[in-house]
């Protein structure tokens, strides 16, 4: 059953397509030698070429064309051996050269998909149209004065990937899913950091509505989203608007919006009134992009694995449930965490401590992966210890959680606490004799045939042995003591 | 093609520049010299002619990944008409 | 002694090396003729000559310990399309206002490298977009040479480098730095009787030099004699890695090539550039440089250029389109003149109005119009398809010569007051010397002769790309067999 959103005249389906401006990971800017990194003094990290000085020429960085073609392989599609890039002609303050230099006609990536995954757990291929290289601008400040705006260049030149899907979605979870996706590849690829709150990462949402079965209506794009929550309320809060539109008897117009995310609703913006006429044309400053195939396949060959793939080979390799194996690989950090514990250990266990223990940890000790005071190598030792029978499970869980608090690792906790697991059988015995001892009159229910006391005697030894008893062995001991 | 005076009006907003009201039929008619003269073109037979776009034939030369350049926050705001502290001043955009 | 202003570069690099001079002297003979001479020929916008003197101190120092390079102590003046560091950079505009670079251009830095000593900022049209020196916001230059019997009318030099060959014309400089994009080395040298050569595209670093027309832009120098040019531009060229365009080849000894002779050398004669109307006077200088190259062994080939005549129509496509966009910059937020203005909007139509000349903006708009939407295919597009048509003009020219011998200009230097009226009269002047610039291919200008009113008209030499070389050999002989002597009436110690 497709989403539909209920008008007053009826249903509507909606078309939606996401222009993703991702932040290229690099030390030093697509066309010039200035920093890239978050955060720096205002106009510190900008050079000449970046500020639009007279008689300052571009030059690009190799490795933004390689993140590009890297992202290009990762999202399965075609890379163009020869591109170009144009110069789009606008003024605005923070555009220093009067024209952001991107790649107009001959984008250097061309199509491609990438599989979503959906709650109802099928999957759906979402078209690429194309990436393409460009550089961001300034930045503006309003708030800053009464009456005037401040200019910051630092991220003006900085290398971006546009990213543009095919209208495929349908959604507004089909689109935050398309975003999310879209992020863990970047992220696996190491192509772009995702950081959304830092604006490593954007998307211009496209979206209109339609009746079953018409073609496309006019549509409206809704710029610098900046998280995938806001994407999906963005959507749908501008469906809704345009159904009003439509049903109201008025038209949409196509136009540029904002996503005003504390009152939820998409307004016109105002400073891209003016119509726009970029009179793109080849940068003179640039001769085209020609990328070697061989250069191409280097790249592929040392492409790091995909979610998809890695995910696969959980299931396939590892035994873990599809879910699991989800789980794990969503962001490449949970991936690579769970690869170290279960290197040399039973895949399926580490899966199930990782997924549920150390999880649960992290949560109520408000810690990520990235700053977890459980460190891969200490949870998989406190895997050993229970394998090796130092820890029964229950105990276990209580090493993690002081292991949680303390960082340490996990035979200190054991050594400290006094926790290790008896497996000494004659003390084994010897408890299991006291405990008979005082409970003859149970003894005697049992071996008249009340089978069902014998955990009420598991239970009586544990206490007694304050939880260290090896529970197998304790098992066993119980049974011949008891049988007589 | 000729141009008319809207649309003349609309490439002097387009290209930044203000052109008073008095000053655009003279505008006009020399921009209309120039675009009847460049009209010639139209008769080269241009089909299956691949566009030169630079001035030279070379692919893209590529840098490595290096930051060597930027640190110059002073020299980069030393000619600015108006700047607040480390920053460009403009009158305030509203978006 | 030959007076120092009236040495050749290369004979001053001679004396400067036996000692016969030292560079502080050579300075100041030409600061002393700046001073007597700028203030009526208005060749430099910006004079540096405690910035001079200070570097001739430091050429004589070089020298007297055997340090000396290929241009130590030579004064030069240096277009104000180039950027200096320290000193004010104008392009001829207002829009720059006191804009001081804190950058070197590649080709300056290349001079300063090699030892020259910097006179000042050679005065152009505004942004190098002009034919006559006339749009410069900082006045006319005036052609150091006179129509016998009318020393009374102001010719112009020539443009857009028309403060630099004025200035090495009169003496003011042995030598200086130029640029061209559709002539603006050539045709004034042509009209100020000195040597000027555009080199293939690349050739010379566009870094720090502000832009026309990106694609057609290059430097050059010009010089009184063709090795001097040859010299200068052993200097001025060479790969840059900060100019993706920059051609990464060796530069030759160019001023070795002048010595060549042309014995052997296949020179194309393009039909299409005998044009309806074309001068008595410059058909037969054309005609008498023909007989000159014969007769020193060369061998003259008709050839066929047939998309000469759509060239500049292309090149005033191409031009004012790239210019559009290059001049964006200008906008008064980070550098340079700023009109204040109601809103951001305002502020830029504003300033742009103020900054810009009447010729920079009729090419501002003329360049936004043929890139808007609905226009572009049939302007930009098509002028791009018409440039690989004329490029490939000159390709197949090549497989038949080694060089190409043209007219410089269709005219001698005209007045100042004559074909201002209709842009399109002046944009004629280039007829000759664009195609080399929609091709990329290096052109010389070189004197050869006088008109009837004793004015110098030049001759052109086009080549292959990269083979300045055969230009430079070409150039010499027809320099040889002029035996151009005649001197502008405006000069030093005249």
């Amino acid at each position: 059953m497709s989403y539909t959103i209920e008008g007053a005249t009826g249903p509507w389906e909606l078309v939606i397509g996401l222009e993703v401006h991702a932040q290229v990971t690099s030390k030093a800017k697509l066309f010039s030698g200035a920093a890239t990194e978050f955060g720096a003094e205002p106009n510190s990290q900008v050079s000449f070429v970046d500020a639009g000085f007279p008689g300052m020429l571009p030059v690009i960085n190799r490795e933004c064309v390689a993140q590009a073609v890297r992202t290009g392989l990762g999202l399965n599609a075609q890379v163009n051996l020869w591109s170009r890039f144009d110069r789009k002609n606008y003024f605005y303050a923070d555009l220093p050269q009067g024209y952001q230099i991107s790649q107009y006609q001959f984008p250097v990536i061309g199509t491609g998909e990438i599989g979503i995954e959906l709650a109802d757990g099928t999957t759906k291929l979402i078209g690429i149209t194309r990436l393409h290289l460009e550089q961001d601008a300034g930045k503006s400040l309003h708030d800053q004065h009464p009456t005037k705006s401040y200019i910051d260049l630092n991220r003006s030149g900085v290398a971006l990937m546009e990213i543009v899907s095919e209208p495929d979605m349908r959604s507004p979870e089909e689109a935050g899913a398309y975003l999310t996706k879209l992020r863990q590849i970047l992220r696996y690829l190491g192509t772009c950091d995702g950081n959304m709150e830092q604006g490593s990462l954007r998307a211009d949402v496209n979206v209109s509505v339609r009746r079953a079965g018409e073609g496309f209506r006019t549509r409206c794009e809704v710029k610098n989203v900046n998280s995938i929550r806001f994407v999906m309320q963005a959507v749908e809060a501008e469906a809704r608007r345009q159904i009003e539109v439509w049903e109201s008897g008025g038209t949409v117009d196509q136009e540029t919006r904002l996503f005003d995310t504390t009152r939820g609703v998409t307004r016109s913006m105002r400073s891209k009134e003016d119509a726009h006429d970029y009179r793109y044309f080849p940068d003179p400053d640039l001769p085209p992009l020609v990328l070697e195939q061989a250069w191409v396949d280097e790249l592929a060959a040392a492409l790091p694995e995909l979610p998809d793939a890695r995910r696969a080979r959980y299931v396939g390799d590892f035994g873990l449930t599809p879910y699991d194996a989800h789980v794990l690989t969503l962001e490449k950090e949970t991936a690579a965490f769970y690869e170290a514990v279960a290197q040399g250990r039973d895949p399926k266990m580490a899966a199930n401590w990782v997924t549920g223990d150390f999880f649960a940890g992290l949560n109520r000790t408000g810690h990520s992966i990235g700053d977890s005071p459980v460190s891969a190598e200490n949870l998989g030792a406190l895997l050993d210890l229970i394998k090796d029978g130092t820890l029964s499970g229950k105990l276990a869980k209580e090493v993690l959680e002081a292991m949680f608090e303390t960082g340490k690792p996990p035979a200190a906790i054991v050594e400290e606490r006094g926790l290790k697991q008896v497996t000494d059988t004659g003390a084994i015995e010897g408890v299991i004799d006291e405990v008979m001892a005082k409970n003859a009159d149970k003894v005697a229910e049992f071996r008249s045939g009340k089978e069902k006391l014998f955990g009420f005697f598991v239970g009586q030894t544990m206490k007694a042995m304050q939880g260290k008893g090896n529970p197998a062995l304790v098992n066993d001991l119980l049974k011949k003591k008891l049988a007589g | 093609m000729s141009l008319d005076t809207a649309t003349v009006r609309r490439v002097a907003s387009l290209a930044r520049i203000r052109v008073e009201e008095d000053e655009l039929p003279r505008l006009e008619a020399e921009l209309n010299g120039i675009l009847g003269w460049i009209e010639q073109l139209q008769a080269v037979d241009t089909s299956s002619v691949e566009p030169m776009a630079g001035g030279g034939n070379q692919a893209l030369r590529m840098r490595e990944d290096r930051v060597t350049d930027g640190d110059i926050q002073e020299k980069v705001l030393a000619n600015a008409p108006d700047r607040a502290g480390a920053f460009f001043a403009v009158p305030k955009v509203v978006e | 002694m030959t007076a120092p202003t009236d040495m050749t570069l290369a004979g001053a690099r001679a004396a400067l090396g036996r000692r016969e001079i030292s560079a502080v002297e050579l300075t100041r003979a030409h600061l002393g003729a700046i001073e007597a001479l700028n203030p009526r020929i208005n060749a430099y916008i910006t004079t540096t000559p405690e910035l001079a003197l200070a570097q001739a101190e430091a050429a004589d120092a070089a020298l007297a310990k055997g340090e000396g390079r290929a241009l130590t102590g030579i004064p030069l003046a240096i277009k104000d399309l180039f950027c200096t560091a320290g000193t004010r950079t104008t392009a001829g505009s207002r829009i720059l206002g006191s804009f001081v670079p804190p950058y070197e251009s590649t080709v300056s830095g290349n001079l300063l490298r090699d030892g020259a000593v910097f006179l000042g900022k050679a005065n152009l049209d505004e942004f190098a977009m002009g034919s006559s020196n006339t749009t410069s916001a900082f006045g006319a230059v005036e052609n150091p040479w006179k129509r016998q019997g009318e020393e009374e009318t102001f010719l112009v030099p020539g443009g857009s480098s028309g403060g630099s060959a004025a200035a090495v014309a009169a003496r003011l400089a042995l030598g200086a730095t130029a640029t061209d994009t559709g002539g603006s080395i050539r045709q004034p040298a042509a009209f100020c009787g000195i040597a000027g050569i555009k080199p293939t595209y690349g050739r010379c670093s566009r870094f720090g030099i502000v832009a026309f027309a990106s694609s057609l832009d290059q430097a050059g120098p010009v010089a009184r004699t063709v090795e001097d040019c040859a010299i200068l531009l052993g200097s001025m060229a060479g790969f840059d890695p900060k100019d993706s365009t920059s051609a990464d080849i060796p530069v030759p000894d160019f001023a070795a090539a002048c010595a060549r002779g042309v014995k052997g050398l296949r020179i194309g004669i393009p039909r299409e550039y005998r044009l309806d109307g074309l001068p008595a006077e410059i058909a037969a200088l054309w005609d008498q440089g023909m007989a000159w190259l014969k007769a020193e062994g060369a061998e003259l080939v008709e050839i066929s250029l047939p998309h000469t005549k759509h060239a500049l129509p292309t090149y005033y496509i191409v031009a004012p389109a790239e210019a559009s966009s290059n001049l964006a910059r200008y906008d008064g937020v980070r550098f340079g003149l700023r009109e204040n203005g109601e809103d951001l909007k305002d502020l830029y139509e504003r300033t742009r109005a103020a900054g810009f000349g009447e010729e920079v903006r009729r090419r501002i708009l003329i360049g936004t119009y043929v890139l808007s939407a609905g226009y572009y295919d049939a302007y930009y597009l098509k002028a791009q398809q018409v440039r690989a048509l004329i490029k490939r003009d000159f390709d197949q020219a090549w497989d038949k010569v080694d060089a190409i011998l043209t007219p410089a200009t269709p005219s001698a230097a005209f007045g100042r007051d004559e074909k201002q009226d209709d842009p399109v009269a002046m944009y004629l002047n280039d007829v000759f010397t664009v195609t080399a610039n929609l091709a990329g291919i290096p052109g010389l200008a070189v004197p050869a002769g006088q008109d009837a009113k004793g004015l110098p008209l030049g001759l052109q030499i086009l080549g292959k790309p990269f083979d300045e070389e055969t230009v430079f050999a070409v150039g010499s002989a027809i320099e040889r067999a002029a035996g151009f002597t005649a001197l502008p009436a405006l000069r030093a110690a005249a």
